[in-house]
């Protein structure tokens, strides 16, 4: 055995024994910090079969799924499910609805938050200013069941405040709002932004309020108007908090607030070309029809799209600028 | 320039009211709407300002109140036990991955953070809750699936701790001899009042105002939560009429019922609470909303 071998065989040795020992350590720290891991897992547990093993289920999409069988036992059915679905003209309708509304709902929210954000805190009376916090955020603690009561308030088409009230004041016909598709776009979009605008733009006044003072008082110095300083100071410095929670929106931009396109609508048949989301559908497929093929093989269109926007989105922010991104 | 500054105060605050009344109007025509008197709301609709005011609606739900407290009931024990057991639960992740000397910390937050990216989906949860556990019609359906914990509870209370309380302390604690459980009860809850209050709060939102477990997960009424039974009489007001006069049998004879004011009496009766304890909770409320908005 020459010195080299012998040099190597001794390194190789002292290798394993460290890594040995880096497992001994790991494993002290383990039974050290046994009690922090015991904490943990039944909150770990309950992530692992809530959302862990539905992970798993999405094999139920290439399924053709058979009680009988089981759903492990059943066949295989390869991309057949993905073929129905996307035959159909609902695969075009739910995608098209879910995108437009929610780009119109995250334009229209961010726009109108940060408008309201700027103005609430540019009033002096400081009661005034928090009066009108508390105030628009009482949408947001109401339920969309709820809602749908509220919105037929004003709907109904027999007692409802505008067939009644402000339509004859207008010297206006009655309208039976419940089937006909052409307001629902508007109804929608403003029962979202009732609902939405007012916790947005708490999240955007607390970011306006952490800004440091002295910029305002430079740039006072310097001349620069109101107008101005909310152009170059304001704006840049909540971008940041913008950019998140626009991301988080796109995010989330294949999935719809089931309640908003079910209930507000009270579940009407005839709206649904306006109404019909990706949600709504894999709902009705599940529950109203049990086409668990055709329901599944939308949920998982919707998971995976929804995935790849979120990766995507950030990687794109990360690109611009590292800190405004997600992860 | 100082009476400009007013003109620009005014409108700022036009702005803002114009703004307020829009969010709130359609909560008072909630409300007087379950106010109205059932032959005025017949004639005028639901109004901002009823002629008439009565309290029959009330009187009505009162007198038939049998399936409805039965809903309130469940509501209200639902949201404690789900509030609880969601809390407690999530402050025990959160806690332990709050801590350096956490084991396996990275891979564990990568854990909790991707269910916040990726689901399954209805189906596969459906499925599972109904075949593999039969929640089917139970109780258990309106607490546990999809509600329970949620990432974004976790990362936020994991935030707060590990900001928020002093290392040393629990360093010195340990020092002393106090074992992971104690430091934990005796130390770190509290010291973490606000974000617990916070978290808290949400839970009962979330639970108060949920009917989506029910709309899957129960066919039977007997498990109805307030919002389910709402849900259930939206869309079908004969629901109400039915069950009102099987409970009603001796008055229904002598009056009409206000069925179109009684809804929204209903409606009313099922957002009260929660409005009447949000100025309490106002403060930690707003604190919640901000802190999600910060990276965790």
């Amino acid at each position: 055995m020459n010195a080299n071998t012998r040099i190597a065989a001794v390194e190789q040795v002292s290798m394993r024994t460290k890594k040995r020992s880096a497992f001994a350590v790991k494993l002290k720290k383990i039974m050290k910090y046994r009690a922090l891991i015991l904490m943990a897992l039944p909150g770990l547990l309950y992530l692992f079969i809530n959302n862990y093993l539905p992970m798993f289920g999405i094999v139920i999409a290439f399924k053709d799924i058979n009680f009988a069988k089981g759903i492990m036992g059943s066949d295989w059915i390869g991309f057949k499910n993905f073929e129905y679905l996307f035959k159909t003209q609902d695969a075009y309708v739910i995608t098209r609805n879910t995108l437009l509304y929610n780009i119109v709902f995250i334009l229209l929210n961010t726009t109108i938050a940060f408008a309201l954000a700027i103005m609430l805190n540019e009033i002096r009376k400081r009661f005034l200013s928090r009066t009108y916090q508390t105030l628009i955020l009482l949408p947001y603690l109401i339920s969309m069941v709820i809602v749908g009561y509220l919105v037929l308030g004003f709907l109904d088409v027999e007692n409802g405040f505008m067939n009644k009230t402000l339509l004859p004041m207008l010297g206006m016909e009655p309208i039976s709002w419940y089937s006909e598709t052409k307001y629902w776009p508007w109804i929608l979009t403003i029962v979202n932004v009732w609902k939405g605008v007012g916790n947005l733009c708490i999240i955007y006044l607390a970011a306006i309020i952490g800004i440091d003072q002295e910029y305002y008082e430079a740039a006072t110095i310097d001349g620069a108007n109101r107008w101005q300083q909310v152009v170059r100071i304001t704006f840049p410095l909540v971008l940041p908090v913008i950019t998140i929670m626009s991301l988080l929106a796109i995010g989330r931009i294949f999935y719809s607030d089931f309640g908003l396109f079910y209930q507000v609508p009270l579940n009407t048949g005839s709206l649904m070309p306006v109404t019909n989301t990706i949600d709504t559908y894999v709902y009705r497929a599940l529950i109203n029809l049990g086409d668990i093929g055709m329901s599944s093989a939308a949920g998982l269109y919707q998971a995976l799209v929804g995935f790849i926007l979120v990766i995507v989105s950030n990687a794109v922010v990360r690109k611009f600028n590292k800190d405004n991104a997600l992860f | 320039m100082q009476s400009s500054a007013r003109v620009y105060q005014w409108l700022l605050n036009l702005v803002m009211i114009v703004f307020t009344l829009f969010c709130l109007m359609p909560i008072w025509l909630l409300f007087s709407s379950s106010l109205t008197d059932d032959m005025e709301l017949v004639r005028s609709g639901y109004a901002f300002f009823p002629e008439k005011i009565s309290f029959s609606a009330y009187h009505y739900l009162w007198n038939t109140s049998s399936e409805i407290a039965r809903a309130y009931g469940i509501t209200i024990l639902t949201t404690v036990i789900g509030t609880a057991a969601g809390l407690s639960l999530t402050a025990m992740v959160a806690y332990p991955l709050s801590r350096i000397e956490m084991p396996f910390r990275n891979s564990l937050a990568f854990y909790v953070f991707f269910t916040m990216l990726f689901n399954g989906g209805l189906v596969p949860t459906y499925l599972l809750y109904t075949n593999y556990f039969d929640f089917k019609n139970t109780l258990l359906a309106l607490i546990i699936p999809g509600l329970l914990m949620n990432g974004f509870f976790i990362i936020l209370m994991r935030t707060f701790f590990a900001t928020s309380i002093p290392t040393a302390i629990i360093e010195s604690a340990y020092i002393d001899g106090a074992k992971e459980w104690k430091i934990f009860y005796r130390i770190v809850l509290p010291l973490s009042t606000p974000v617990l209050a916070t978290v808290g709060l949400f839970y009962v939102i979330l639970y108060w105002n949920d009917w989506f477990n029910g709309l899957i997960y129960l066919t039977d009424s007997k498990y109805y939560s307030l919002q389910n039974l709402l849900n259930r009489i939206l869309l079908d007001i004969q629901y109400l009429q039915s069950s009102t006069q099987s409970g009603n049998q001796a008055s229904s004879l002598s009056a009409r019922i206000p069925l179109a004011s009684m809804r929204m009496a209903m409606a009313v009766i099922g957002v009260v609470p929660l409005l009447v304890a949000y100025p309490f909770f106002q403060k930690y409320f707003a604190k919640g909303l901000t802190v999600g908005a910060v990276k965790g």
